[in-house]
Order: structure tokens, then C-alpha cells, then sequence
């Protein structure tokens, strides 16, 4: 087994435990914990898949911010996520069929597919290649999505500040 | 050699831990973590799909940063409601949200 291999499995299985104990721990407060090793496993798997640049920005705006912004309403909402309040609804039963199947879907398709060499080289440099994906050919979508920050900023704070 | 369907393959298992989540959580802040978690998974075929299939313009990646940047968004939005919705009606369960409910 060479490194790349030992690699990509040590952190998909950091991937699926970290996940794993995200939808299982009965205290909030863990789970929002063990959100921290899943995103940077993803991010050690965009390593693995040369993308520095997309390895940065989970890291800065997942592991960093999105985690400590469920961390702290997990907090400040205690009385409805604390230790004595029921976490599961009737669901379970269901939910693990539905998700089984949904699995057993996707791997059976994935494992049939053929898959083809890529149709060219990768960019040398990364994150040069992202910018002027981004200002070239997408820039339309990158000025919709600050429109959509823009506007989510504002809501949010519309939403959550107090009355009166 | 690890190819496409490995990473493919984890990622399917990711979005089935956090459809999973979605399904069984009462607590809206839990469900916005599953969702978190299909986000992710989305994320990781982008890039699987910008090495292997087409590198050249990295349009995966311009992808994935958009879905990130969407989720940053979604999270504070669904956050900023599930403070709003604690401070008046004194919980976050989402079977107990149910003010619309004919």
C-alpha cells in the first residue's frame, strides 16, 4: 500500500467516524465537536485531490467559522438542546431504510460507471487557475453569490436582533 | 491506485450519515449539521470530478467554493431563525414549531 492509499483511508475513516458521531451523540455539544475532524478530512481530501485553494478556504470558513457559529447557538439556546430533552424523533426506523437504500444506490451506480482518463493536465498553479476561472468565464455566478451574502447578511441580522 | 470511485464512494457514505441526520434530528441546530455534512459530501465530488474528469479550467472547484460560500450563507440565516424562534416560543425542536399548522 502506497502513501496516497494509507492517506486517503486514514482520512475517510477520520470522514465517517467524525460524521458519524455528528448524527449519533445524544449531547449537542459533542456533536458539534466532532464536526471539526469531518470538514478537515474533507479538507485533507481536497489535498489529495490538488486543491490547495479549496483546501484553504473549508478550513478558514468551515472548521473556523460555520463550527464556531453552531457551537456558540448551541450555547445560547441550552434550555431546548440540553442533556434531559429527547434528540431523536419516531423517525429512526424509516430514515435508516431510506438512507441504506439511498447508499446502496449510489455505490451500486458508482462501481458500474467507467471511468475515462481526464481530458487534460491540471493547472500548475491553483489558486491562479480558481481567480481566473472566477473573473473570466464565472463572473456572473461570483457576483450573484456576493448579492446573496449581501442579502443573507441582512436578513440575518433583520431576524435575529430583538424587538423594540 | 486510489481513482474517482474511492472518493465517490465516501462521499455517498457522508451524504447517507447526513440524510440520516436530517431525518432523525428533533433539534433544528442538529438538522442544520446534517445538512452541513450533504453539503460536503456535494463538495468532495466537485473536486473528485475536477481531477479526474476535467482539469483544465478547474470548474469544480469554482463550484465547490460557490456551494461553500452558499452554506457559510444558509448557516446564518437558519441560525439567526433558530435564535428567533427559542426566544419566543422557548424551544428549537421542529416537531414543536408548528404555529402554521392548520
Amino acid at each position: 500500500m502506497n502513501a496516497e492509499a494509507l492517506a486517503f483511508y486514514a482520512l475517510a475513516a477520520m470522514v465517517l467516524v467524525g460524521g458519524f458521531l455528528v448524527v449519533q451523540s445524544r449531547n449537542l455539544v459533542h456533536a458539534a465537536i466532532s464536526l471539526v475532524p469531518t470538514l478537515l478530512g474533507v479538507a485533507g481530501l481536497y489535498v489529495l485531490l490538488n486543491a490547495e485553494f479549496v483546501t484553504a478556504i473549508q478550513i478558514l470558513i468551515y472548521v473556523g467559522a460555520i463550527t464556531v457559529l453552531i457551537l456558540f447557538v448551541i450555547l445560547l439556546t441550552e434550555g431546548a438542546t440540553g442533556l434531559r430533552v429527547r434528540q431523536r424523533n419516531e423517525q429512526v426506523p424509516l430514515a435508516l431504510l431510506v438512507c441504506g437504500i439511498l447508499v446502496v444506490l449510489f455505490l451500486v451506480v458508482l462501481l458500474r460507471v467507467p471511468w475515462g482518463p481526464p481530458t487534460g493536465p491540471m493547472p500548475a498553479y491553483n489558486p491562479g487557475a480558481v481567480g481566473r476561472s472566477f473573473l473570466m468565464p464565472y463572473v456572473l455566478a461570483f457576483e450573484v453569490t456576493s448579492l446573496v451574502i449581501l442579502a443573507s447578511l441582512v436578513g440575518a441580522i433583520v431576524v435575529a436582533r430583538r424587538e423594540g | 491506485m486510489i481513482g474517482p470511485a474511492h472518493y465517490l464512494g465516501v462521499s455517498a457514505l457522508l451524504f447517507g450519515l447526513g440524510l440520516y441526520g436530517v431525518l432523525t434530528r428533533r433539534n433544528a441546530v442538529a438538522i442544520l449539521m446534517g445538512i452541513e455534512l450533504m453539503l460536503n459530501a456535494a463538495n468532495i465530488n466537485f473536486v473528485a470530478f475536477t481531477k479526474f474528469v476535467d482539469p483544465t479550467f478547474v470548474r469544480g472547484h469554482v463550484a465547490a467554493l460557490i456551494v461553500i460560500t452558499l452554506a457559510a450563507c444558509e448557516a446564518v440565516v437558519g441560525l439567526a431563525l433558530v435564535i428567533n424562534a427559542y426566544r419566543h416560543l422557548e424551544t428549537v425542536n421542529v416537531d414543536q414549531v408548528n404555529l402554521m399548522k392548520g
